[in-house]
């Protein structure tokens, strides 16, 4: 027999909202790289030689 | 007991695009200074150095200022903070203004942005929560987009990456501050936060492409910083860095709280990981200030706690077993599920600290079961995921220069590079603020602590020319002098009567605290 739960919360709805539009995630993991290939530095190489930074806390 | 005082700040990697070579010093000085013109009402509202004390020592001595290594002394010659009333300091001469560069400026939104060493730092106002706490940590994360393009306006092309190494061997920090009870034994503390920080980063590590200090072992990481941690416990920031770092500077009455400040946690730009890296934390801590009867045994490592948070990290499996003192041997995962068991069993939990329970409890079974459910709350794991596709789309191994080329761009806060914004706009990383709220809290102060106070004076009174955690200084010339008014409670936001005269402006403010 099928139990029924006086407005039970779920498990998502005990923890903190999520804010602002959920946006379904309508591309898969693959478009998302095409399209980030795009903004990607053109050559990797030079441009992780030359991020140097100096030590701090 | 979630309502604590939390507090972050966050050094930023910095570079010019243009110009590889370019001072990281200077940079971060135009940074600060094109920041602190466009901020300000007034003048610039500078650093009050009254009252830091950064060579006080939680094991209960003070470093002699001569044997101090120079990276420690990050204050001027400082005066003890006034007991009560107010302050006073002469006005500074032609000469003394002009050496007063603005290498620091405190916001309305109650924050300092300062150069700290050769990174611009960002200083979060007190927040009593860490849900707040997120909230001020993203606006400093979009405060250094504004000043991008502040600085881009004034010809300079900076860059300001929210990480935490250059995988060459230097790392800057992501440090955290959590106000407990000074009756909490230090002892203590360093016994039961060492596991819990060395195996945290699996909920909230960023992930790093490279191991070791110079990435000289192909591979990815769980957390950013794990490999430069090499100390038990210690006062070192800039070497030598400890798991339990001892700096004991309250900017509170020390005979009743103590800030405890930690260095060692990732750099976040993930809500969620954020959240459950303060939360949790803030929790543990909580539970202890509580716990009568102390396991401490319970939890102690039967190994190595600076080799432990190696291992941890580089483990993606999460099945390495660490050996207890207990005799047990556990995942990181379970170690950090008997943490959250502790908390259950030592605290009345507040609805606020439910939701941070319930989120860890999902997190660590998502880790354990379903990796790919968890990719947009834990960074680390969301990082991996996509770079790790990139890979096997490449065809290439860790060491390829492409993949530490992403986890850059990953940490480039320009919108149009970042990798997070473009996972952002695809609805994969779980926010618990919008965009607008983030925008607010540049330039609102959080209402609940003395972080209220300071940054309405800052943002209302134009004659504020210094602030500090415990001081706001006013230059009025009907006065002549300049006034100091002490905010000595990290958890007063200000009576009515002081924000009634706030509105009023400089004279109505001093007067307020003159007759007490």
């Amino acid at each position: 027999m099928a139990q029924t739960f006086a407005s039970g919360k779920g498990p998502e709805e005990e923890e903190i909202e999520e804010a602002g539009q959920v946006q379904a995630q309508t591309s898969s993991i693959d478009d998302l790289l095409d399209e980030i290939d795009a903004v990607l530095e053109t050559d990797a190489e030079e441009f992780v030689q030359g991020f140097v930074q100096k030590g701090g806390e | 007991m979630s309502e604590r005082v939390v507090g972050t700040e966050t050094e930023f990697g910095v570079t010019d695009a243009k110009n590889p070579g370019a001072n990281p010093v200077i940079l971060s000085a135009e940074a600060v200074e094109a920041y602190a013109e466009a901020a300000s009402i007034g003048e610039v509202v500078r650093w009050d150095y009254a009252g830091e004390d950064p060579l006080n020592d939680a094991r209960g001595y003070r470093l002699q200022r001569a044997n101090a290594h120079p990276s420690l002394l990050t204050d001027d010659p400082y005066r003890l903070a006034p007991s009560g009333g107010v302050d006073f300091e002469e006005r500074p001469g032609e000469y003394e203004r002009y050496m007063q560069r603005a290498t620091s400026v405190v916001l309305s939104n109650g924050a300092r942005f300062y150069v700290d060493h050769a990174h611009p730092e960002y200083s979060s106002p007190e927040t009593s929560s860490a849900l707040e706490a997120v909230l001020y940590d993203r606006a400093g994360d979009l405060l250094a987009t504004d000043v991008m393009k502040l600085t881009e306006a004034r010809g300079t092309h900076l860059v300001l990456y929210k990480n935490n190494t250059d995988g060459k061997g230097a790392s800057y920090g992501t440090h955290e501050n959590y106000q407990v009870s000074r009756d909490l034994d230090f002892d203590d503390i360093i016994r039961v936060m060492t596991p819990f920080f060395v195996t945290r980063p699996i909920i909230c590590g960023a992930g790093r492409v490279g191991i070791g200090q110079h990435s000289e072992q192909a591979g990815f990481q769980i957390s950013a910083r794990a490999d430069f941690v090499e100390n038990s416990v210690g006062l070192e920031t800039t070497f030598n860095r400890p798991i339990i770092n001892t700096r004991d500077e309250p900017h509170a009455d020390h005979h009743r709280f103590r800030r405890f400040h930690v260095i060692n946690g990732d750099a976040n730009q993930f809500d969620v990981s954020t959240y459950l890296r303060l939360g949790t934390t803030s929790l543990v801590l909580a539970a202890l200030e509580q716990a009568n009867d102390l396991r401490v045994e319970g939890f102690a490592l039967d190994q190595d706690d600076v080799q432990t948070a190696w291992d941890v990290s580089h483990d993606l499996t999460l099945t390495r077993p660490i050996q207890l003192r207990s005799g047990k041997s556990v995942t990181a995962i379970e170690l950090q599920r008997m943490y959250l068991q502790f908390v259950r069993e030592n605290l009345n939990l507040t609805p606020a600290d439910e939701r941070v329970c319930a989120t860890w409890a999902r997190v660590l079974d998502g880790l354990e079961n379903d990796l790919a459910s968890v990719a947009s709350e834990v960074e680390w794991v969301g990082k991996y995921l996509l770079l790790n596709r990139q890979r096997e789309r490449l065809g290439v191994g860790w060491d390829d220069p492409r993949l530490a080329a992403m986890d850059l761009q990953w940490a480039d806060l320009r919108p149009e590079k970042s990798l997070v914004s473009a996972l952002d706009r695809a609805g994969r990383v779980k926010r618990l603020f919008t965009p607008e709220q983030v925008r607010e809290a540049i330039t609102n102060p959080p209402t609940t602590t003395r972080a209220h106070v300071r940054g309405r004076a800052i943002g209302q009174v134009p004659q504020v020319v210094k602030a500090s955690w415990t001081s706001i200084v006013v230059d009025d010339p009907k006065i002549g002098k300049l006034v100091r008014i002490p905010l000595p409670d990290p958890t007063d936001a200000g009576s009515p009567e002081l924000h009634a005269a706030l509105e009023s402006g400089a004279l109505a403010l001093v007067d307020l605290f003159n007759q007490s």
